[in-house]
């Protein structure tokens, strides 16, 4: 790729003030850096994951006012996590953060166990138990 | 207190720390250098290993393993630890200060303040100098960022211990001897013999064979996934290819130009003639992209459309096959 050839499309790393390094030939053909502000077949792949993160997201809530699964989940996926992630954070086997997804167990959850998903999440137990607080 | 440290921006954060740190110590080695001595380039595909709800694809080898064979093949002694203890963990990133010693860290992205929201993923093996410290604030050059940044403690203690796969685990490093004089030539070698055994190994799941499997799969999965999936999938291809840090074309521009710089210093035309041979094959990964993007915008399902890319997957796994056997032989 030429320097003159480095995509400068708008993206949303503007927004940070970061820009992208790419290694392009000038000129002469030696390789030199060149910054780029963006470049559409790549945002375009990263809003669409973002898309599917919402939509996670979204199915997690209907889930949980369904009552078909916990407020667990629902955190779990607006933190972009998977059941690996969490339970790592959380210090739990997977197995067990999976039995909290269950309202009926998560219901029954004692206060310290609680407090270990609240400080996971950076919320209070009460934001927790109910998501809409 | 601040230690004298120039940040320079590099396309890859481990290279980049590699290389500002080395220069600190008094040894100019550019980033492809870094790159190319330390073996970087790769092409693995582990569809059983999930990230993001779609598999793993990558253009570069394990974190961490740049600057293990970087230092070992010039022969610098590197000196690295993790904790469990979180107190720990900062006392002795604070001795390190105190020394007047900048040093390299292992982060996780996911809370890092001054990256953007979209960008913030569970991935724990971003590497950043911390060179100083004002009160509770730590001054951090992270080498993708054009300019130097600031942590607070609080901060550098979550993204520090972050959780998941490749867990940093407070992991420290910083290189502690030098050898008089870096010897480059033989390192270059070295580092060149590597990846064309990686790139042309008898495996599946690495070099061109790995491009190979890609390309078979990505012909069902319009028909296994359906469209969402199989959209996803293509798109996760692209992102890891193309994200911040592989310097465009998945890594193929930045081994292009060490190659360049290989052949100046080594005195070899060959590998100059290569170095233009990668820049083309870099130039076909991000033709790919284009056409892989063509698919995902439209939300497409017409397996014409799949077949198209996983044939020009196939192509640019025949050229890195034959460049890759050419590469072996010039040195």
């Amino acid at each position: 790729m030429k320097k003159s050839d480095v995509p400068q499309d708008k993206s949303n790393l503007e927004s940070a003030n970061i820009k992208d390094m790419y290694y392009a030939l000038d000129d002469n053909g030696n390789y030199i850096t060149e910054l780029s502000t963006g470049w559409n077949p790549k945002t375009i792949a990263l809003d669409n994951a973002i898309k599917e993160i919402e939509e996670r997201v979204e199915n997690a809530k209907k889930r949980v006012l369904n009552n078909e699964t916990s407020p667990v989940e629902y955190y779990m996926e607006l933190h972009k996590m998977d059941l690996t992630i969490l339970s790592s954070y959380v210090g739990f086997w997977k197995w067990r953060v999976k039995r909290h997804f269950k309202p009926s167990v998560f219901n029954k959850l004692k206060t310290k166990t609680l407090q270990k998903y609240a400080d996971v999440f950076d919320i209070t137990i009460k934001q927790l138990q109910d998501m809409n607080q | 207190m601040e230690i004298k440290f120039t940040h320079k921006q590099s396309a890859h954060c481990e290279n980049g720390v590699v290389s500002n740190l080395m220069r600190h110590n008094g040894f100019e080695v550019s980033e492809p250098m870094v790159f190319g001595i330390g073996s970087g380039l790769l092409f693995s595909y582990l569809p059983f290993l999930k990230v993001n709800h779609a598999p793993v694809f990558t253009y570069r080898v394990m974190p961490g393993l740049i600057f293990n064979r970087f230092a070992k093949r010039v022969g610098i002694k590197i000196k690295r630890e993790k904790f469990k203890n979180l107190k720990v963990a900062k006392a002795r990133l604070d001795e390190y200060l105190e020394k007047d010693n900048p040093v390299g860290l292992q982060v996780g992205v996911y809370n890092l303040p001054y990256f953007p929201e979209e960008y913030r993923f569970h991935f724990n093996a971003h590497n950043l100098v911390v060179y100083g410290k004002e009160n509770n604030t730590y001054l951090i050059s992270d080498p993708v960022m054009e300019a130097v940044t600031t942590l607070s403690d609080s901060e550098l203690e979550k993204v520090r211990f972050a959780k998941g796969a490749f867990a940093p685990k407070g992991h420290i490093f910083c290189p502690i001897a030098f050898p008089e004089k870096l010897n480059l030539e033989k390192a270059i070698v070295k580092g060149i013999k590597r990846t064309c055994r990686d790139m042309t190994a008898p495996l599946p799941i690495v070099g061109v064979k790995a491009i190979r499997w890609v390309a078979q799969n990505i012909r069902k999965w319009p028909k296994k996934l359906g469209p969402k999936r199989a959209n996803h999938y293509l798109g996760q291809i692209v992102r890891m290819q193309e994200e911040i840090g592989t310097g465009g074309g998945g890594f193929r521009y930045i081994y292009a130009a060490f190659l360049q710089e290989a052949g100046q210093l080594l005195k070899n035309d060959k590998l100059s003639e290569l170095s233009e041979e990668m820049t083309a094959i870099g130039d076909q990964w991000r033709d790919f992209a284009i056409e892989a993007s063509r698919i995902y915008k439209k939300r497409s399902d017409q397996t014409d459309a799949y077949n198209k890319v996983a044939d020009q997957l196939l192509v640019i796994a025949n050229k890195e096959e034959s460049f890759f056997k050419a590469l072996k032989k010039s040195i």
